[in-house]
């Protein structure tokens, strides 16, 4: 019977309970696209990271997994790894941050199309002039670029000469020699990738490179994919916790008014559910199910949103963020705000469960 | 408990603090109501009827005298105790019904029992007295949706769904017109008669205080005519 009484008021104030739910859904949605994208970026540099087709990963100790870091690796380096046994082919690019999670990439196409047997053009083609650039399907479709368009990066113009297909290292690639240049780190690289003539000596071959080249990060694809953790991301790990804060905060706060008012103007029925021997429990029990289920019915919206929040995202900024649905997050995003609400609901709560029944019977 | 009288009340006063003045609205009252009766207690205004009327519900307490309610002592009953009275031994009718707004009729009188912690079938006094109340048929109906007279018979069947022993009520027919009030009062003098319902009715309405077994009248805090 209380269950009923509980959908009644809820039902009752279709708009408060709307508004209340969707306050609710939109902290799930905003853990959950958080995580989602944490998540789908480091999927997303875990596919690239094996579409480069690399068996073994040089970085400089400096440099982060993520693909960023300064050039400090000495170009001669990529010599001295191709003279190295089982050590096919080596190339090296570098990679310069552009803003938050963007890069452009400088490499040596001839010697990286040999790791992984080439990019695959979508449309256009290689570089032809020193002004020509590539870009992958999502960076093209981001920036609504297409080939024979100019593209303006790092203060200067560029002619989109080739789109080709996304997973392939970089969203945005540019001739060694000109990113060097342009970036003044002649003759340094960022990373250097090893192909190995079979990857069953990928062990031998760092273990020997490890105990010559003792001052870098030396990694099989398997290592690297390894490190993309969120810990890779800590701007995004400290983003997602502010997030939760905030969703709480919100949530809670968003509970509290809505229980807040709908105390004030059921303080007549409360009373009369005490005139009929209601306990303060009973009234408590009223006010925390009705929380519990605008909480339940929050995070099946937060959920539905966060599919929307994927879309946009694929629609809007597919080369700068992924976000994926973390399954997982679904029950620990919808406990977070569920507490918050119920935060909220505690002082409204204990409001009606104390309130004098004579005057909450004479209240019009 | 004298005589076997269901309500009993010695000496009892009521003093309400009104910004800085005391206000006496109980001086000293004596009422004996026996198990089954009907009685009427009429008054102006100010004469301290409905003050008596709370405090024999325990909603308010009593600031000197004792309260006997069904052999139990209300002084020093603490709120838990009060909340206790309410759910297992008054009930209440009151002048504006009271209803849920927002639950059916059939559900206005099952959150009663859902409060009383009753299951299973309803008792079959309590059918006999649903057929005398008629409204049967306006059982899926909501409150807005019912007459203020048959919002006041569902009142009464939430009021006794639960067999209490003393149901008070408070000017039950003061929001009705002179048809729907005499078949309220009708109501609860059959159920008075039928069921043995012990009815305590405040009301300033002597047509109204005419359907009782027995009236007595309040002025300023006391009884005056038994």
């Amino acid at each position: 019977m209380i269950y009923k009484l509980v959908y009644e008021n809820l039902k009752h104030r279709p708009l408060r309970t709307l508004l209340s739910t969707l306050v609710i859904g939109v902290g799930v949605t905003m853990i959950l696209t958080l995580v989602g994208m944490s998540e789908g970026t480091l999927n997303e540099q875990r596919k690239r990271a094996r579409g480069i087709g690399a068996d073994i990963f040089v970085m400089g100790s400096n440099s982060s997994v993520i693909g960023t870091g300064t050039a400090s690796m000495n170009e001669g380096l990529v010599k001295f790894l191709e003279s190295q046994p089982h050590i096919k082919v080596a190339t090296g690019t570098v990679v310069h941050s552009i803003g938050t999670l963007k890069s452009i990439t400088g490499a040596d196409l001839d010697k990286f199309n040999r790791l992984n047997g080439g990019l695959k053009f979508v449309s256009g083609g290689t570089f032809v002039k020193d002004d020509d650039i590539l870009i992958d399907e999502f960076y093209s479709r981001q920036e609504k670029k297409k080939v024979g368009d100019k593209l303006t990066l790092l203060n200067r113009d560029w002619r989109v000469a080739g789109v080709y297909q996304p997973g392939n290292a970089a969203r945005v690639l540019l001739p060694l020699r000109v990113v060097q240049d342009l970036t003044s780190t002649q003759g340094k690289l960022t990373m250097i990738y090893a192909k190995l003539d079979d990857p069953a000596n990928t062990e031998a071959v760092i273990a020997q490179l490890k105990s010559q080249l003792q001052d870098y990060k030396i990694f099989s694809m398997e290592e690297l994919i390894s490190q993309y953790t969120t810990n890779a991301l800590p701007e995004l790990q400290v983003f997602t916790k502010v997030v939760i804060g905030l969703s709480v905060f919100f949530g809670a706060l968003m509970v509290f008014l809505a229980m807040y008012t709908a105390v004030l103007e059921r303080t007549r029925e409360i009373g009369i559910l005490k005139s009929l021997g209601a306990t303060p429990g009973y009234i408590l029990g009223i006010l925390l199910r009705e929380t519990f289920l605008m909480s339940i019915l929050g995070a099946i919206v937060g959920i539905g949103l966060s599919y929307v929040t994927r879309w946009v995202m694929m629609v809007l900024i597919p080369a700068t963020f992924t976000q994926e649905i973390v399954y997982d997050w679904w029950p620990i995003a919808g406990l977070i705000t569920m507490a918050g609400a119920l935060l909220g609901v505690i002082y409204p709560a204990w409001k009606a469960a104390t309130q004098d029944t004579l005057e909450s019977l004479s209240y019009d | 408990m004298t005589n076997g009288a269901i309500i009993e009340t010695r000496g009892l006063k009521k003093t309400y603090r009104q910004g800085d003045m005391d206000v006496q609205a109980l001086r000293g009252v004596d009422v004996q109501v026996q198990s089954g009766e009907f009685l009427a207690i009429v008054g102006p205004s100010g004469s301290g009827k409905s003050t008596l009327f709370h405090i024999l519900g325990g909603l308010t307490p009593a600031t000197e005298g004792d309260v006997l309610i069904n052999g139990q002592e209300l002084r020093g009953l603490s709120e838990a105790g009060r909340t206790e009275l309410r759910r297992t031994t008054v009930s209440f009718v009151f002048q504006k019904y009271n209803l849920l707004p927002t639950l059916t009729v059939r559900d206005n009188i099952e959150i009663a029992r859902d409060i009383a912690k009753k299951t299973g079938p309803l008792d079959p006094a309590f059918l006999k007295a649903l057929d005398m109340l008629g409204i049967g048929h306006r059982l899926d109906h909501k409150p807005r949706a019912l007459s203020g007279g048959e919002q006041q018979r569902v009142a009464i069947a939430r009021a006794i769904v639960n067999g209490p022993a003393i149901l008070l009520a408070d000017e039950p027919t003061g929001n009705l017109d002179t048809e729907n009030s005499t078949n309220v009062l009708g109501v609860l003098r059959d159920l008075n008669h039928t069921i043995g319902q012990t009815i305590l009715m405040i009301t300033h309405n002597p047509e109204a205080a005419a359907f009782a077994d027995r009236i007595i009248e309040m002025r300023d805090g006391r009884v005056v005519k038994h």
